[in-house]
């Protein structure tokens, strides 16, 4: 009933992805998907930092300078993005649940913002944690 | 006088679980997860984050050791990874169409969910209470 035969795989899809121009809307919905994934391979990273708290000094330091390391910083530059773009985006979804920013218009704002904030959250973050801002 | 009848059974409207038979649960959990998460984690991630770029260990067990921070971060566990579950079995469900590799999929996801979120509050339980 269920099981996929070879005529099921082959059956045309109207195209999508080769015809839409990608716009606001659809690039900000993928890529709240996108940072939702890859906070979810952060969050391990999260709890093995808990697990080495509680092993002791020594397995701590090992693991904090494998975010010393240029690779380490990248990924935390990357997670600090992804955090702060799937909060913002969060939020916007939110304010649709309760009714507002629903026209095209609204729509566009509160993209824009969502894109902005985070950028300048996370370009704040990263300058303090640099020095480069007190 | 217009009469409209509904097709659907008296018990099917009181349970109140539409057409596909899971009602709004996931999708309400989802919002509530978040919402929660809006504080929650900025506190518990920052305090993270300030740890891995240079904080020393004795300053992040200082911090781990209040109960009011281990509070949080079990709290944190529980809600963020019931919130990663519920985001992830969604796009499970969009991606993957083979009923075998989606049911297989789901389960093990959930399952490294609630195992991470419980071998997350174990540590903090042990640095709370000794080491």
């Amino acid at each position: 009933m269920t099981s996929q035969s070879a005529s099921n795989k082959t059956r045309p899809l109207s195209p999508h992805l080769q015809v839409y121009k990608p716009q606001i809307s659809s690039a900000m919905s993928i890529f709240h998907r996108i940072t939702g994934v890859g906070l979810s391979l952060g969050l391990p990273v999260f709890v093995t930092w808990l697990v080495v708290l509680a092993a002791g000094p020594n397995l701590y330091i090992k693991f904090a300078d494998l975010f010393q390391t240029a690779f380490g910083q990248i990924l935390l530059f990357g997670w600090t993005w992804a955090f702060f773009y799937h909060f913002c985006c969060g939020i916007r979804h939110l304010l649709w649940d309760a009714g507002y920013f629903l026209d095209i218009k609204g729509m566009r704002i509160s993209g824009w913002t969502a894109l902005t904030v985070s950028s300048l959250l996370t370009a704040v973050i990263w300058m303090k944690t640099y020095g480069y801002i007190p | 006088m217009k009469q409209t009848k509904s097709l659907r059974s008296n018990l099917g409207r009181v349970r109140g679980l539409g057409s596909a038979g899971h009602g709004t649960e996931h999708w309400w959990l989802l919002r509530v997860t978040s919402f929660i998460l809006i504080p929650l984690s900025l506190y518990v991630i920052g305090n993270f984050f300030v740890s891995v770029i240079g904080g020393g260990y004795s300053d992040a067990i200082l911090w781990l050791r209040s109960p009011f921070s281990a509070t949080l971060v079990i709290l944190f566990l529980g809600v963020a990874f019931h919130h990663a579950a519920n985001g992830l079995q969604v796009v499970i469900e969009d991606y993957i169409h083979c009923e075998g590799l989606k049911l297989i999929t789901l389960v093990i996801i959930k399952f490294l969910c609630a195992a991470l979120a419980i071998l997350g509050t174990l540590a903090t339980v042990k640095v709370l209470f000794g080491v």
